[in-house]
């Protein structure tokens, strides 16, 4: 259960991020997760709610947009999206697979804010 | 009320990352192979570490380990019958090492530089799941599975055994009691990691220790940037 170690960190980096937008309320959180990240997203948003909490992204949504595993050949030069994550092979030839160009995300892709009001701003 | 979008694109795990390829920069430049070795609670990891710690010693190899454990130090005290040098992190209830923890453990480290060292091996949390998410700067990463767990384990955790560089079987001296399917465990590892290194080990009988201590001689004379 690093789910919540995880969500701690998008606190922290949202955060960061939201202090050039003084007063800015987030209303949502994007993350790009690969399927071979090891991450379960029910978890993330259970995880969310509590690592959110007394901070700026309290009450915000999270969006888990889940990323498809793709690999190169070696043998056809093709890339290829893996169907099933119980087999590392090419998906047009069959031959085994190293060479993973997709599905280790753990991103932050963006964030949704809404602006302070200008009296506040001021 | 009116929103908009910020893009953001950065790693969630960014400050690890960073963390941890300093780590593998100073790994690198002290001429020190670091190990990071994975697996489930009970699959044999402080077994065969100790039994590796000793062997390298015996060898006139320059070891140290540092071992993670939720609570205890239980597994430190009993590396430290192997004669290296041995420090705990204890994680508090963290499920996984991260690359600052193993950072912060090397300062002040009475009597280790790195620089000393042949080989760094560190000990994960037993867990399957949290640890391939987190960098430590080292250069191999070992996924270690044991007779007794079930040869389609890879299949299930297949982040972790994908992102191992070797993997070691354990136990090999039970093998035969439990009904170990041997040509299966090795069909699913390599299904999931093709081309990995796979070593068959008994930390009980030495079994495979042999050709284990080689491949890590092998890794450490190959430098690389």
């Amino acid at each position: 259960m690093h789910e919540l170690s995880i969500c701690a960190s998008v606190v922290d980096s949202v955060t960061e991020s939201l202090a050039a937008y003084p007063g800015a309320r987030v209303v949502e959180v994007r993350l790009r997760v690969g399927a071979l990240a090891a991450v379960i997203e029910d978890s993330l948003q259970f995880c969310y709610g509590i690592a959110t909490e007394g901070t700026p992204l309290q009450g915000s949504r999270l969006v888990v947009h889940i990323l498809p595993v793709t690999v190169h050949c070696l043998f056809c030069e093709q890339d290829g999206r893996l169907e099933s994550l119980r087999s590392f092979q090419c998906p047009h030839c069959g031959a085994p697979v190293t060479d993973v160009r997709q599905g280790r995300e753990l991103e932050i892709e963006s964030i949704e804010i809404e602006d302070a009001p200008e009296d506040v701003k001021a | 009320m009116t929103t908009r979008i910020v893009e953001l694109r950065q790693g969630i795990l960014k400050k690890n990352d960073e963390l941890a390829r300093e780590l593998r920069a100073r790994f690198t430049a002290a001429g020190v192979l670091v190990l990071n070795l994975v697996s489930s609670p009970g699959t044999g990891k402080t077994a065969f570490l100790e039994r590796t710690l000793t062997e390298l010693r015996g060898r006139g190899s320059r070891v140290a380990a540092l071992v993670g454990d939720l609570e205890t130090d239980n597994d430190a005290r009993r590396l430290a019958s192997s004669g290296a040098p041995v420090r705990q992190i204890n994680t508090h209830g963290i499920c996984h090492l991260e690359a600052e923890m193993v950072g912060k453990h090397l300062s002040g480290w009475e009597g280790v530089e790195l620089a000393g060292l042949d080989y760094l091996f560190i000990e994960n949390v037993g867990n399957l799941v949290c640890p391939s998410s987190y960098d430590l700067g080292e250069r191999i990463r070992v996924a270690l599975l044991s007779v007794t767990e079930g040869e389609d384990k890879p299949l299930k955790y297949p982040t972790l055994f994908n992102s191992a560089d070797a993997a070691v079987v354990t136990k090999m001296d039970i093998a035969e009691a439990v009904g170990f399917e041997r040509e299966a465990a090795l069909r699913n590892i390599r299904a999931i990691r093709p081309g990995i290194r796979v070593f068959e080990t008994s930390a009980k009988t030495g079994a495979g220790m042999q050709e284990w201590l080689d491949y890590l001689a092998d890794e450490r004379g190959v430098r690389r940037a």
